[in-house]
C-alpha cells in the first residue's frame, strides 16, 4: 500500500475518511471499535500474535491513514534470534514505530540489530525512526533509496498534515542495500532476502525465515485489503511466480491476516491482477478511453476486496498507463 | 502566496523554479476555501488572461466533466464537449489552483470537429477547473466544474529523470472506426515526461526543470484540426482524443517544448468503411 501519499487524495473533513471509516463498520469489527478512539487508545488497542517461533507480528488496519491510526495500517512485527531481534515492518509513523518498540520490550531485553524497509510505502517504513538510535542495520531494496530521494519528503508533508510532524518521524535510509540476494544472521536462525523486480513498488524486498520457514512477502502480497499498483502490473505477476516459487508454504503478508497459507493467497492476488490487466488491456484495445475504463475494468471483482472502490479505479489509471504503449 | 500564482498565469513560462517553494502553501491552501473566495481568484485569473472581456456562463456551448475526486492527481482524464462546431474558435482549460493555472488552450480549425476533447491533467489542490470558449463572433463563455484531488504537479514520476525521458517525441495515433460523411475519432498519444519542475530529482535532489509540450498542432492534410498551447499542468506521456473531418490525407503531429524539442509525426487515416 498506498495509494493516498504515492498520489495523494485527501478527504474533505478534517477529522479524514469518515466515508471509509463508514465503510469499514460494515465490513470490519475490529475497525469499527477501534475508529473513534485516541491515538494512544488505538495503539493499545492492537496486540502482537505470535505467528512462529519468535516471531510477533501485529495485523494493521484495513483502512488508509488518519490522524486516528497514525497509519498504523500494515502487518508489522519482529523476529526474536539469539543475537539480537529483527523488525520485520517498522510501522507506518514514528508513533507507529514506537509502539513496536514498546511491545519489543515486553518480549525481550535483546536489542534490535536490525529494521526491514521492505519497500518505500509509508506505511512500512515511517515507524524507522523509533529505531534509529540503536543504530540497528536497516536493510533494504537497492532502489529504495532512490525511491526514498524522490518520495520520502512527500510522503512526510501527507503525513505530517494528518497528524503532525511528531508523530510523522523523519526519512530513513537503508544502511544495508540489497541488489539480488542477501542473508542475515541472527545466531540461531537465518533471514534471506530477495530484491525483486518492479511489482508493487520499484523497491520491493521479500524475506524468509529459516526457522520458520515462513516468507515475508511484505506487499508484494496483499489479503483481504485490495492490492494497491504503484511499480508494473506485468512484472508484479512475473514476481509473483518468484513468490510461488519460493518453497515457502505460510506467509506474512504485508496487509490482512497476519499468517497465511501461501498458494491459495497468491492465487487470490493473480485473480486479481490478472482480470485487472486483461481488463485494461481490453478497455485499450476498444478504443475506451481512461475516464471510462475506471468505471468498468475489474468491478467483477469488487466483492473479494476491502476497501475496493477506493483503490479498484486507482490500479486501473495505473495499469492503463502502463500498457497502453504495449 | 496566493496572489503569487496569478503572476504565473502565462502559458509561455520559460522556467518553473520559481514555483518550487510554491509547493508547501499550495499544500495547506484549497481545500477548505470558500465559494467566495474561489470566485475571487476566479476572477483574477481571468482578467489575467483575458482582460477586461466578459465571460457569460454557459450550459450548451461547452461542457467540461471531469472526474470528482480523482484517483490519480497527477493524472486527471478531463473531457470537453462542444456540439456546435460551428461557433467554436477556441478553448481555455484553467485550473485555478494550480500553480500555473493557464493549462491549455485550444485553436481550432477547419478540419476540427469539436464536439469532444479528452486530455489528462495534472490537479495540484481542491480546485476549480474552467473551461473558456471564444466563440466565432468574439465572445467568450464559461463552463466550470470543482474537482478533489492534491499534489499532482509534484507528484514525483516514480522513476529516474532518463527513464522518464526515454522515447521522448515517439507518437502514436489511434482511429476509431471511419464513417463515410463522419467526422473521426483519434487519439494522439505522445511519449514526453512533461516535467511540472516542481518534481524533485532522485539523484542530484534538485528539482527537475520544467519540460513541457508547449505547442502541439494537428493537421489533417493542409487543414489545421487544432494548435494547443499547453504548459505544466498536462500530465506526462500527454494523451489527447479529438475528433476530426477526413479527406483521405495523412494526420499530421507537430510537438515542440519549451527547451527546444521538436517532433513530427504522419499518420495514416484508415479508408473508410461503409
Amino acid at each position: 500500500m498506498t495509494a493516498f501519499a504515492v498520489r495523494p487524495k485527501r478527504s474533505g473533513s478534517p477529522g479524514g475518511l469518515s466515508r471509509r471509516h463508514a465503510l469499514l463498520g460494515g465490513l470490519c469489527l475490529c475497525c469499527a471499535a477501534t475508529a473513534g478512539l485516541s491515538a494512544r487508545a488505538y495503539a493499545e488497542a492492537f496486540t502482537m500474535e505470535e505467528v512462529g517461533p519468535g516471531i510477533f507480528i501485529r495485523k494493521g488496519l484495513i483502512a488508509d491513514a488518519s490522524p486516528e491510526n497514525v497509519d498504523a495500517i500494515a502487518n508489522i512485527g519482529f523476529i526474536v534470534g539469539r543475537d539480537g531481534v529483527l523488525v520485520t515492518e517498522s510501522g507506518g509513523s514514528l508513533a507507529d514505530g514506537q509502539w513496536l518498540r514498546g511491545q519489543i520490550a515486553k518480549h525481550t531485553d535483546k536489542p534490535v540489530t536490525h529494521v526491514v524497509l521492505s519497500h518505500v510505502h509509508p506505511d512500512h517504513v515511517f515507524g524507522a525512526g523509533a529505531f534509529a538510535a540503536e543504530k540497528p542495520v536497516f536493510i533494504g531494496h537497492a532502489k529504495l533509496r532512490e525511491a526514498l530521494d524522490a518520495r520520502g519528503e512527500f510522503y512526510r508533508q501527507r503525513l505530517i498534515d494528518l497528524f503532525g510532524a511528531e508523530r510523522t518521524g523523519p526519512v530513513v535510509y537503508p544502511t544495508m542495500s540489497v541488489a539480488d540476494t542477501a542473508e542475515v544472521n541472527l545466531g540461531d536462525r537465518t533471514l534471506s532476502f530477495t530484491a525483486h523486480g518492479p511489482a508493487h513498488t520499484t523497491s520491493d524486498l521479500s524475506m524468509r525465515d529459516s526457522r520458520s520457514g515462513l516468507l515475508f512477502p511484505a506487499d508484494l502480497l496483499f489479503v483481504e485489503r485490495i492490492p494497491s499498483l504503484d511499480g508494473s502490473l506485468k512484472g508484479w505477476l512475473k514476481e509473483l511466480e518468484r513468490v510461488k516459487a519460493s518453497g515457502a508454504t505460510q506467509a506474512v503478508p504485508g496487509h490482512g491476516p497476519v499468517r497465511v497459507d501461501l498458494a491459495p493467497a497468491v492465487a487470490d492476488l493473480t485473480t486479481y491482477l490478472t482480470a485487472l490487466r486483461d481488463g485494461t488491456k481490453a478497455a485499450i484495445a476498444q478504443d475506451i478511453p481512461i475516464d471510462k475504463a475506471v468505471e468498468t475494468v475489474g468491478q467483477d471483482q469488487s466483492g473479494k476486496w476491502q476497501l475496493f472502490e477506493h483503490y479498484n479505479r486507482r490500479n486501473v489509471t495505473v495499469a492503463y498507463q502502463e500498457l497502453e504503449w504495449d | 502566496m496566493r496572489p503569487t500564482l496569478a503572476l504565473t498565469v502565462s502559458l509561455a513560462l520559460s522556467s518553473f523554479a520559481v514555483c518550487a517553494p510554491l509547493v508547501p502553501a499550495a499544500y495547506a491552501a484549497g481545500a477548505s476555501d470558500t465559494d467566495q473566495e474561489r470566485a475571487a481568484r476566479w476572477q483574477e485569473i481571468a482578467k489575467s488572461i483575458f482582460g477586461d472581456r466578459k465571460i457569460e456562463p454557459t450550459d450548451t456551448l461547452v461542457t467540461l466533466d471531469t472526474p470528482k475526486r480523482a484517483e490519480d492527481a497527477a493524472l486527471v482524464p478531463i473531457t470537453l464537449s462542444m456540439p456546435e462546431r460551428d461557433k467554436i474558435k477556441s478553448v481555455s482549460l484553467v485550473i485555478d489552483d494550480n500553480p500555473a493555472p493557464y493549462a491549455a488552450k485550444f485553436e481550432f480549425g477547419p478540419a476540427a470537429d469539436t464536439r469532444e476533447l479528452k486530455l489528462r491533467v495534472r490537479v495540484n489542490n481542491y480546485t476549480d477547473m474552467h473551461a473558456v470558449v471564444e466563440t466565432t463572433d468574439g465572445k467568450l463563455y464559461e463552463a466550470k466544474q470543482f474537482v478533489k484531488a492534491s499534489g499532482g504537479c509534484s507528484a514525483p514520476m516514480g522513476m529516474s529523470d532518463e527513464e522518464a525521458m526515454k522515447g521522448m517525441g515517439d507518437m502514436r495515433m489511434k482511429f476509431a472506426d471511419a464513417h463515410p460523411d463522419k467526422p473521426v475519432a483519434a487519439t494522439l498519444m505522445i511519449r514526453h515526461p512533461n516535467f511540472s519542475g516542481m518534481q524533485m530529482n532522485q539523484v542530484t535532489r534538485e528539482y527537475t526543470p520544467a519540460r513541457y509540450i508547449d505547442k502541439l498542432t494537428v493537421s489533417a492534410g493542409d487543414q489545421t484540426v487544432f494548435t494547443m498551447t499547453g504548459d505544466i499542468s498536462i500530465a506526462s506521456n500527454p494523451v489527447i482524443n479529438f475528433s476530426f473531418k477526413p479527406d483521405g490525407k495523412p494526420i499530421q503531429v507537430a510537438a515542440s517544448d519549451n527547451q527546444g524539442g521538436r517532433w513530427t509525426h504522419s499518420f495514416p487515416v484508415p479508408s473508410q468503411t461503409n
